[in-house]
């Protein structure tokens, strides 16, 4: 999250938005401006509070003069910028991107805690996603109930990673990271233990809150009732930066 | 006000501890020394266990989970060795000049493997470590963790034979 700088150090830029004028910070990003404005973009990994990921890959708009897409969490503000959030080309990716989502791991709705409170699912019902065109990967990965509150099921995990930089950034625990690449990427806690024997998580629930699936939810929830409340991520980050 | 954090104590008497510990004063304990840290241990040890990690994260003062991401991101790190039984041979100077290359020579002769391999049907992994500290002993190998000492080529595939 860009942290406002001194007043007198920012200038303010004009800009169009699907040839809307507006005017904004220079040191916000282009998902920031949409959404103080209204303007939907899809996203995973961004979220408000966190830093910058830009893994996802759904963000991604078109700049006028430029061939190569451009992902608006991670892409700056300029003077003079014309983006496009609609096209035919963004619709047709986006739509993919989510349907190799849907095909990487095992995102069953049904039998889901979070069905019906899931970014995935929500993103999947805006841009048409009714069925998945490459074959499923069919794998199974593991699930971890050793948390006497929560439970990580891997096969719900899209690894956007918010999960890591909430336990890092604003717990300041750092239970979690990333290990392997590729499809053997896996979210982890201390050296790939069970959850339930980590030395330094706090069971705070932050993890819990962001994650945008149900691959980390609390125990003793049943299908479709994990409801995720994540208003305390832009306080508590003000607060941390402030210090 | 925060204290710098006190460093942890070598996990064993190995003397291989000493140039890990070496690699990680002359980047002054920072965390940026992770992987250059990471490889003294796979260089000394031929491979990073736990207690190297957790030894390595408590040292430079990094999350285990990072530790764990970085040594699991890049294939030259080997968490363990993959066969079912290890031969690290040293290379430290003593055991060089006893003939340790011979020794990797007969393990390449009788096993067509070289260092960091495993067999195919994954019974042997062989790998070789800085001085293993068993200096009189040249040349030295630890086979599943126990130290051999003045062996020949012939020997050494006998013991390796014996394996289940
Ligand atoms: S567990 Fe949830 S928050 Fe963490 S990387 Fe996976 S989907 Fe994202
Ligand atoms: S939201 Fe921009 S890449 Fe994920």
């Amino acid at each position: 999250m860009a942290q406002p700088a001194p007043l007198s150090t920012v200038r303010v830029v004009t800009l169009t938005i699907d040839d809307r004028d507006f005017s904004a910070r220079e040191d916000e990003t282009i998902i920031e401006v949409c959404r103080e404005n209204n303007i939907p973009i899809p996203s995973l990994c961004h979220l408000d509070g966190l830093s910058i990921w830009g893994g996802c890959r759904l963000c991604m708009v078109e700049l006028e003069g430029q061939t190569r897409l451009f992902a608006a969490c991670s892409t700056r503000v300029t003077e003079g910028m014309r983006i496009q959030t609609q096209s035919e080309r963004l619709r047709s990716y986006r739509h993919t991107i989510l349907e190799l989502l849907f095909a990487e791991r095992h995102h069953v709705c049904a039998v889901c805690v979070s069905n019906g409170h899931c970014e995935l699912q929500w993103l999947a019902q805006k841009c048409g996603v009714d069925h998945v065109r490459v074959p499923y990967r069919q794998a199974a990965y593991p699930v971890d109930s050793s948390h006497e509150m929560f439970r990580i099921d891997h096969n719900r995990c899209i690894l956007c990673t918010r999960c890591v930089r909430v336990c890092d950034e604003i717990e300041g625990a750092h239970t979690w990271d990333i290990m392997g690449r590729g499809t053997d990427c896996r979210v982890i806690s201390d050296l790939a233990q069970p959850w339930g024997d980590s030395t330094n998580c706090t069971s705070c629930g932050k993890c819990v809150q962001v994650c945008p699936t149900g691959a980390l939810v609390k125990q003793g929830t049943s299908v479709g009732e994990m409801v995720k409340d994540q208003h305390f991520l832009p306080i508590l980050a003000r607060r941390r930066h402030a210090q | 006000m925060q204290q710098p954090q006190p460093k942890p104590p070598s996990p064993s008497e190995d003397k291989r501890w000493k140039l890990v510990n070496a690699t990680m004063r002359r980047h002054g304990y920072a965390a940026h020394a992770l992987i250059e840290t990471l490889h003294s241990v796979q260089e000394a040890f031929g491979f990073l266990d736990e207690i190297a990690l957790r030894f390595v994260a408590e040292s430079l003062d990094v999350p285990l989970s990072k530790v764990y991401g970085v040594a699991t991101f890049y294939h030259i790190f080997m968490l363990k060795p993959k066969g079912r039984h290890t031969c690290v041979v040293c290379t430290g100077t003593a055991c060089y000049i006893k003939g340790a290359d011979a020794l990797l020579a007969g393990i390449h002769t009788r096993y067509d493997i070289n260092t960091g391999d495993t067999t195919a049907d994954a019974r042997l992994s062989v790998l070789t470590a800085r001085c293993v500290g068993a200096c009189g002993l040249a040349p030295a190998v630890v086979v599943d963790g126990d130290v051999f000492g003045k062996l020949t080529t012939d020997s050494l595939i006998t013991k390796l034979e014996a394996l289940d």
